[in-house]
């Protein structure tokens, strides 16, 4: 692939804070208009990862472009054309709207500043709000607020850590919305998730753990690599079931469902077979496995190497 | 729920405030920093009667009884004589300059005239400014001459010894005779109150900036650290001027303290001295991690800058290591300042030097603030 038409294209990308390697020797590459979902545990060395990509964090070992900029050594470069929400909001809660984007704006250099800021407003809906001090926001006004910052600048990749995080359904869709109509306009995303609904809505996905990368690709791809077969099973006293299904060979996970229960497991056969003595009490059905199957498999196989 | 005291929940409190009290590193440290600073400045640095202070001699008679009453001014212990002068244009020079608290004149023909019984007049200027630094001094100089020529004047002479006071002594207190101790404190307070309140906004910009989170999106915008540093320190400048005005006033309308000096130099010296202390408040700023911190330092500083640089002892009563601790600090500078713009009329050439030493710390300052400065949050 012509690195021209990546946003992103690194390697071996590592950070170790002491002796702990947060993120450990990750690839990426992710294509010019993608929304690409960052997907895994809490820790598992997304915000790290994304932190330096813009220049917040040294790598300490790993090379490549973002946006055609060297990772390392352009990082000034790199964070003129790239916007970053972070996960924790990070605007100045005693200035206004109006105030913060003004702020930003002139960070930025942008020349007909008074127009933009407008313009942002404007679009995402904030007018009427501009002089509101951002502190007494709400969590989906706050976020509309980030990511109007971020975009001020006319950004060419969004890097956006956990966007959605507290945002109410309504709001929620409404994000996705305008992700999805500014991903179509050309821009980049790189966007960290922890729900599977937004997972789903991502071209490709990656999923790290204790920061390594497991899998990555489109959410067909991620399932299919993934050869889990999955059962679903309704009937009375699933809990129990599930207790007495743990640790069989062949069961790699039994995970309550609302009203059913998925059993899972990467050898069919062997799975069949540890479900043989139930199958007449219950009442089984053979599912396709889902995104959410699949990552709790892959976090369930990955060792924890934190843990002290 | 009981609403009674319950010593389980009293405990629990305890037991966390402990916790957290070890591991904030550097607060507990300050807690034992700090009376210990305050240990060795309050107990070793201080002295409110000073002694050895720098003296210069005008003299024109070199007979026995003159030479007598100077070693009499040395033994006391007050007076060090370190330099000679030979004119009265010269002598006043020293003074305005603070190289020296006191010119002694002895005048032609001093012993001569003492012999004749016709009282010669022994002269004593003292740079008067901080009449604390002067008062002892003076104080002791009627019982030091009285007894010291008793031992001259014997024999033949007994006679003189006998009159009630053979010399006629002449105190001039210089700047500020009336020995007003507003004069000195007022325009001192301008350095103080600049100190402790500059140093302390500054101390918090970027510690608030990292505890609010805010601080790793300004990283994320490309900005270079002289931007976000002096950006920082400029709106402060402000408020300095807004605070010198204040007292300048105040010294005026209510203290009445003289101004001899150009007000015009005071706001030039007055820029360098905000802008020293606005660059180590930054500097504090970039060192630690959260606001508490931050005052601490600022504490740390503000407490010798307070007790070493003459605002509040004398400067000349310290020893020399204290001395040499004050003289690093640029409120030490800056009080010499204003009080010789404002009491002695001091001219920007009297100044020059003071200046310059708080132009140097403020650039140091600034230059480590930038060197500690993160571009990244490693």
């Amino acid at each position: 692939m012509m690195s021209e038409e990546l946003a992103i294209d690194v390697k071996g990308m590592t950070k170790r804070f002491g002796t702990r390697t947060v993120v450990n020797q990750i690839d990426l590459q992710v294509r010019r208009g993608e929304i690409y979902g960052f997907l895994g545990p809490n820790g598992s060395g997304k915000t790290t990862f994304i932190r330096m990509l813009c220049g917040l964090l040294k790598a300490d070992a790993g090379s490549g472009t973002c946006l055609g900029f060297d990772v390392i050594k352009q990082s000034e470069e790199i964070k003129k054309q790239v916007g970053y929400m972070t996960q924790r909001f990070s605007f100045y809660e005693d200035l206004s709207i109006r105030e913060n984007l003004d702020f930003v704006a002139r960070m930025y250099g942008i020349k007909d500043r008074k127009t933009a800021v407008s313009a942002s407003i404007e679009r995402l809906g904030l007018a009427g709000r501009e002089r509101q001090l951002a502190g007494q926001l709400s969590g989906g006004w706050k976020q509309r607020l980030a990511l109007a910052a971020c975009l001020i600048h006319e950004p060419k990749l969004l890097l956006l850590d956990e966007p959605t995080a507290g945002v109410d359904p309504k709001a929620r869709r409404d994000f996705w919305e305008q992700i999805h109509q500014l991903a179509a306009e050309g821009l980049t995303f790189l966007i960290t998730t922890h729900y599977m609904d937004e997972a789903e809505r991502c071209h490709r996905l990656a999923y790290l753990a204790y920061g390594n990368l497991l899998t990555h690709g489109t959410v067909q791809e991620v399932v299919e690599s993934a050869h889990l077969t999955t059962w679903s099973v309704k009937g009375n006293d699933l809990i129990k079931l599930a207790g007495e299904l743990r640790g069989k060979p062949g069961v790699h996970q039994a995970v309550a469902f609302g009203t059913t229960l998925h059993v899972s497991g990467g050898d069919a056969a062997a799975l069949e077979q540890a479900i043989a003595p139930f199958r007449k009490d219950y009442e089984w059905t053979l599912i396709g496995s889902g995104l959410e199957d699949v990552f709790i498999h892959l976090m369930d196989q990955s060792k924890d190497n934190f843990a002290e | 729920m009981s609403h009674r005291f319950s010593i389980t929940r009293f405990l629990a409190i305890i037991i966390k405030e402990f916790i957290q009290m070890r591991r904030d590193r550097v607060t507990f440290g300050m807690m034992v920093g700090i009376p210990l600073l305050q240990l060795t400045l309050f107990g070793f640095a201080i002295n409110s009667d000073p002694k050895h202070l720098p003296a210069a001699v005008l003299v024109n008679d070199q007979g026995p009884q003159a030479r007598t009453l100077l070693s009499a001014l040395r033994n006391s212990g007050y007076y060090e004589f370190v330099q000679q002068v030979h004119s009265e244009a010269e002598a006043r020079e020293v003074l305005e300059h603070g190289e020296v608290q006191f010119v002694i004149t002895i005048p032609q023909d001093f012993s001569r005239n003492l012999l004749r019984g016709d009282k010669p007049t022994l002269l004593i200027e003292a740079d008067a400014t901080d009449p604390a630094a002067t008062s002892n001094a003076i104080n002791i100089l009627r019982p030091l001459l009285t007894t010291a020529l008793q031992n001259d004047l014997k024999g033949p002479l007994a006679y003189l010894a006998q009159s009630e006071a053979p010399i006629d002594l002449r105190i001039h207190a210089l700047y500020n005779p009336e020995a007003v101790t507003q004069y000195n404190i007022v325009p001192g307070l301008m350095g103080v109150v600049l100190t402790m309140t500059m140093v302390m906004i500054t101390a918090l910009a970027i510690t608030r900036e990292r505890e609010r989170g805010t601080m790793e999106n300004l990283l994320s915008m490309p900005t270079r650290p002289f931007e976000v540093l002096l950006g920082k320190i400029i709106p402060y400048l402000f408020v300095g001027y807004i605070q010198v005005v204040l007292i300048l006033v105040a010294a005026h309308f209510l203290f009445h303290v003289p101004m001899l000096g150009n007000l015009g130099l005071l706001f030039v010296a007055a820029f360098v001295f905000i802008a020293a202390n606005l660059a180590v408040g930054i500097t504090f700023s970039t060192l630690a991690t959260n606001q508490l911190q931050a005052v601490q330092g600022s504490f740390f500083f503000f407490l010798p800058s307070l007790l070493l640089s003459g605002f509040m002892f004398p400067f000349r009563g310290m020893p020399q290591w204290a001395q040499t601790v004050g003289e690093v600090l640029p409120l030490t500078h800056f009080l010499r300042i204003v009080r010789g713009v404002l009491l002695k009329g001091n001219t920007f050439a009297d100044i020059s030097l003071q200046l310059w030493q708080i132009g140097l710390f403020a650039l140091v300052a600034l230059f480590i603030g930038v060197f500690r400065y993160r571009q990244t949050l490693d």
